[in-house]
């Protein structure tokens, strides 16, 4: 990771997450700050490349940007005159506000300066990641994944049910 | 030149001019230079000639022998235009979607094996990335569609992401039974394993006898993903004038264009890729002629790449003069009633088929 080319392009894309969350919270148009969403969604799913993680980063991308961003902009545009109704953004509870932001930066600044140093797994990497996801959401984690996939399921019909239409006789 | 696996783009990505990753640079200009010449010739005067031929009539004439130099003309009139932006239209979201809907066709070309010596970036979760990155694609559309401030362009942009978000699915599964025939999410890992002295016969189209399926919905799937006749109800023009890019004119027109021509080349390749070997030689060794070994090496493998895409891309033109546009309701009725149940059943026939028969 000493390579200047690879610092570059990681300051690159840190700089383009943190411009892009900035601007999700700061701009009052939300069609802006959905479309401002995306670029977060990118920069983060690059900063999983910057750690190895190519598997989570495509997911990142398939699951954040493919599904609940154009589920969030769908929403945004079949609501009528959403350019017309003053989205209330106001500053509200400062103090709170200020301090629970103090809290939570103090609590990360204190773990970044107490824990020393990245640490490094016991097992190394090796081959492809994505054995390695397939083989333990099969055997050690099957009964959560099995446990959300019937959420899901259930989701689903529960969604199917609400759209469909009513019978007239009813 | 060794005929090493990625040995082209691994001696381009450590080229560097001057401490600058110039190689790098150049990896990327590639696809897109391929992508600019492709569709200037075959995807835009191709079409426009195969489309006479079908209808019986002669298509461009007027510019050069045979109207070879229309698609010139077209570009320089292209360039000369006025940059129109409507004033009613959101300024930035307008100008941005052309941009963002050619990024999401064009990052895709990165994990595309282009020969056994090219490929943009040999990823081990190829496959997956080539088709989640589509989403990017969407954004791009819903930008132009919402910025346009059109009803038309509205319209087009939402039919187009329903489409697009719900064709995903069986075109997902369908890849994915490639993926299990190969055990791998590897572009060119999946190519390699198709490779052999009878050519064809190791495809994985012909490897097992339900690959047919999976080929079949994962071909329709991808019109529907581009946005091609039978499934053009985005742009329907006698619904929709064009659609999503109803307002647009000049250059942002032709990047939306490129765009299209760019997805459609993508697609053509990952269904080659994935069920009819990408750039391996489809000529069988027959006794002492041996035809594969004539016709394998990276630059055949290329032309190989090229000519597979070429002729997916040449069905997608032929079934776009042949088939009537489809309804909405029997878009959504093809895609969750037809093919996605059948991309389960061919899923799952895949699987007995992977895990007890050979």
């Amino acid at each position: 990771m000493s390579n200047p080319t690879y610092t570059v392009i990681f300051y690159l894309f840190a700089a383009i997450t943190v411009c892009s969350a900035a601007f999700v919270v700061f701009t009052r148009n939300v069609i802006y700050s959905a479309f401002s969403l995306l670029f977060t969604f990118f920069g983060v799913a690059a900063l999983y490349v910057f750690l190895s993680a190519d598997f989570i980063a495509v997911t990142q991308v398939v699951v954040y940007v493919g599904g609940i961003l154009v589920l969030l902009l769908f929403g945004v545009m079949f609501t009528n005159s959403i350019m017309n109704a003053k989205p209330k953004s106001d500053v509200l509870h400062v103090v709170p506000g200020t301090v629970l932001l103090i809290g939570i930066i103090g609590a990360m600044l204190y773990t970044f300066y107490t824990t020393h140093g990245w640490m490094p797994s016991e097992t190394t990497l090796q081959g492809s990641i994505v054995e390695r996801i397939g083989f333990e959401t099969m055997s050690r984690y099957v009964l959560p994944f099995e446990m959300v996939s019937i959420l899901l399921l259930a989701a689903l019909i529960g969604a199917a049910f609400l759209a469909r239409f009513d019978k007239p006789g009813k | 030149m060794g005929n090493n696996l990625n040995a082209w783009s691994e001696a381009l990505s450590g080229f560097y001019l001057l401490g600058l990753p110039l190689g790098l640079v150049i990896l990327a200009a590639i696809p897109l230079v391929f992508i600019a010449l492709y569709s200037l010739t075959y995807g835009v005067y191709g079409e426009r000639k195969i489309s006479a031929f079908m209808q019986d009539r002669l298509g461009p004439m007027e510019v050069g022998k045979w109207g070879i130099l229309q698609t010139i003309a077209d570009i320089l009139k292209l360039l000369q235009k006025e940059d129109i932006v409507p004033t009613s239209a959101d300024k930035f979201l307008f100008v941005i979607g052309p941009g963002v809907l050619f990024v999401g066709s064009f990052l895709a070309y990165a994990v595309l094996p282009f020969s056994s010596a090219f490929i943009g970036a040999s990823l081990n979760v190829g496959l997956f990335y080539a088709i989640g990155i589509v989403a990017l694609e969407v954004v791009g559309i819903l930008a132009a569609g919402w910025g346009s401030n059109n009803k038309w362009s509205l319209y087009g942009a939402v039919r187009s992401v329903a489409q697009i978000v719900s064709y995903e699915i069986p075109a997902a599964i369908a890849l994915l039974c490639g993926a299990m025939m190969a055990g791998t999410l590897d572009m060119q890992k999946i190519t390699l394993l198709q490779s052999g002295s009878l050519g064809f016969a190791h495809f994985f189209l012909f490897q097992s006898p339900i690959a047919w399926l999976p080929f079949i919905i994962y071909f329709i799937a991808s019109l529907a993903e581009v946005n091609r006749a039978p499934f053009d109800i985005p742009e329907a023009e006698s619904e929709l004038v064009a659609g999503y890019f109803t307002e647009y004119s000049g250059m942002k027109f032709a990047v939306i264009f490129l765009a299209e021509y760019g997805s459609m080349f993508m697609v053509s390749a990952i269904i080659s890729i994935v069920f009819l070997g990408g750039w391996n030689s489809p000529l069988p060794n027959i006794g002492s002629l041996a035809l594969n070994d004539m016709t394998s090496g990276p630059i055949w493998g290329a032309f190989w790449m090229i000519t597979k895409g070429f002729f997916f891309i040449f069905v997608h033109m032929w079934l776009r003069w042949t088939l009537p546009r489809l309804r909405v309701d029997q878009l959504m009725y093809l895609c969750w009633k037809v093919l996605t149940p059948f991309a389960f059943v061919s899923f799952v026939l895949t699987a007995i088929w992977e895990i007890y028969v050979p």
